[in-house]
């Protein structure tokens, strides 16, 4: 057991009857890093959250948070911990304060105290409305209030469960700024989940994907686009191409690393982008294989994961 | 990490916040939303005063000024039945079931707050809304003319029989409210009401009944809860009704509570 990891689980399993929602999950989140864990609906990232803010237990292999074993020691992680929830909503009926109140006595502030964070919260929240009843708050407001209840007791890891999934670009931008924020000043390791490749660029120092409950990959958002190569040009061909012609084509190109068949053409991971596209372009050109739209660019997370895992991250509301 | 905010972390951090704090802090929230929430007791004073109204106007004449049983009065054998259809059922169970469903019942247990104050708590404010309950059901019974020869004193004992039975039959919602987390399954629970409520001295006394009910009426411990309370506006204290009243109470209350914590324990494990 790493003795300075925030997170680390071995072989975590977590099983609903004869289904594996997580097999065998292996991680290690440092402190003070921001972690994001990158998948598609239904890969098991909430799971995985689940058990680590001690909701879910886990039917095998081991988890510690700060030091604290998930199955033995839940109480004391919960002491240490924040989190927010992506299916967990706010008493629609009770004002932004009285949550906030309530959910601080629940960690043992006295009223001073309680007093005193919602203070260093305004940031967070839209502090006008914190008298009003959270059912009259849009989604994002909401989702604000819910982020600085997982604050009020100043926990050493918080945990963001797809906290943006929903939210308009300009409440997201706003959450992605409270999520800098409190990583730089306060030094909060960041536990969050997304399936929004951007999002996991934009914030992670190192982002896990997770796909059908396994991790397919691990790494800075950098040291992960270079598995996929140094630049990435995308083919997309003409109606009626042959395409099993056009990639046998593209195999035979000097500085070809590989070809991936994604949904929107072809994408071919090569090692210098520019000198390559002039011989792909002839390559395709001499197997009757017509292009439509053929780019140049580096590669995104997004090309990662179609990489790790045959497929795209199709992106749900 | 900055030093103010090195300072402010050193200022605040969480703590256990023992047993009563936390049930405290549940049932203050469980008791604001009451007010909020209307229509959950609205129908729980209507209902009661219109059947306490009703079968009075219907039934007094009948029962009443029999040779050899002239002092009784059917008002005061009626107010006991009116309290139990009160309070019978009311509780903060569909609350909880909209907690689960919606998440923050998660986002409670993610706090370090005990789990069983997180029950406990709505009890607490089930407790002072039957009370509440009670109280306006008395004052009609006192407008039509009924009294309490035990005083103000048996008057307290009364509100406390109904509050005590009225938390002893929270345990039923609850229960299926943990166990389910449907609105719909918790609403049915009013089932239970049914025979706990009719199939019992609750419109004319035990020895009237129809022979199978009267049997019936033997087991169900609603007759003996009544009838404790009936002692009440009677001008001695009956212990012995008394104490069959809140053993039925005792009895009931242990079961439905431990089918509550059980399904607590359940959900919990779940986890």
């Amino acid at each position: 057991m790493n003795s300075t990891a925030v997170i680390e689980t071995n072989d975590l399993e977590r099983s609903f009857g004869d289904v594996k929602a997580v097999c065998g999950v292996d991680l290690l989140v440092r402190p003070g890093e921001i972690y994001g864990f990158l998948g598609p609906n239904g890969a098991g990232k909430s799971t995985v959250v689940k058990m680590l803010t001690t909701l879910l237990k886990p039917t095998g292999g081991s988890a510690r948070v700060l030091g604290f074993d998930v199955a033995t020691q839940a109480n004391q992680i919960r002491l240490r911990i924040g989190a927010a929830l992506q299916d967990a909503s706010l008493d629609q009926k009770q004002s932004g304060r009285e949550i906030l109140q309530m959910q601080g006595a629940l960690y043992g502030l006295n009223a001073a105290e309680i007093n005193q964070r919602i203070d260093e919260l305004k940031t967070v929240i839209d502090f006008e409305a914190i008298d009003r009843w959270v059912g009259t708050y849009s989604g994002g407001m909401e989702r604000r209030l819910d982020l600085a209840a997982s604050l009020i007791h100043n926990p050493d890891l918080l945990f963001l469960d797809e906290p943006t999934t929903g939210l308009d670009p300009t409440s997201r931008a706003q959450v992605w700024q409270e999520v800098r924020r409190l990583n730089r000043e306060y030094g909060t390791t960041i536990f969050l989940t997304t399936q929004y490749l951007e999002e996991a660029d934009e914030l992670a120092d190192r982002v896990g994907i997770i796909n059908a409950g396994q991790i397919a990959g691990e790494g800075t958002p950098d040291e992960l686009k270079r598995t996929v190569g140094s630049d990435v040009i995308q083919v997309r061909l003409a109606d009626g191409s042959d395409r099993e012609a056009a990639v046998a084509a593209l195999n035979r190109v000097g500085g070809v690393d590989h070809i991936d068949i994604g949904p929107h053409g072809l994408l071919v991971s090569v090692s210098n982008g520019a000198a390559a596209v002039s011989p792909i372009a002839v390559a395709l050109d001499s197997v009757d294989a017509p292009v439509s739209e053929l780019t140049l660019r580096t590669p995104t997370l997004d090309d990662v994961f179609l990489e790790l895992t045959g497929d795209r991250i199709e992106v749900s509301a | 990490m900055t030093a103010t905010s090195n300072d402010q972390r050193n200022l605040v951090r969480a703590r256990p916040s023992g047993f009563l704090r936390d049930l405290l802090t549940v049932s203050r929230r469980a008791l604001r939303a009451i007010p909020r929430e209307p229509e959950t007791f609205i129908p729980a004073l209507f209902i009661p005063a219109f059947f306490f109204i009703v079968n009075v106007g219907a039934l007094q004449d009948l029962t009443e000024g029999f040779p050899g049983n002239e002092d009784f009065d059917y008002r005061a054998f009626q107010l006991p039945t009116a309290i139990i259809f009160a309070v019978t059922g009311i509780s903060r169970a569909p609350g909880l079931v909209t907690d689960i469903q919606s998440g923050y019942f998660d986002r409670l247990l993610l706090s370090p707050a005990r789990r069983l104050p997180l029950l406990l708590g709505l009890m607490v404010a089930d407790l002072v809304l039957v009370i509440g309950l009670c109280i306006p059901v008395i004052i009609l019974g006192l407008l039509l003319g009924v009294s309490f020869g035990t005083g103000p004193i048996g008057m307290l004992v009364f509100v406390l029989i109904g509050a005590f039975w009225g938390l002893a039959f929270t345990g039923f919602p609850y229960a299926i409210a943990l166990k389910t987390a449907n609105p719909g399954a918790v609403g049915a629970s009013f089932i239970l009401f049914f025979p706990f409520a009719f199939l019992t001295s609750s419109t004319v006394p035990l020895d009237q009944l129809t022979g199978w009910l009267r049997w019936i009426a033997r087991f169900n411990p609603i007759t003996y809860i009544l009838e404790s309370m009936r002692s009440l506006t009677g001008d001695t204290w009956e212990w012995a009704e008394l104490g069959k009243g809140f053993l039925a109470i005792l009895i009931v209350a242990t079961i439905s509570q431990s089918m509550a914590l059980a399904a607590l324990r359940g959900r919990l494990d779940r986890g």
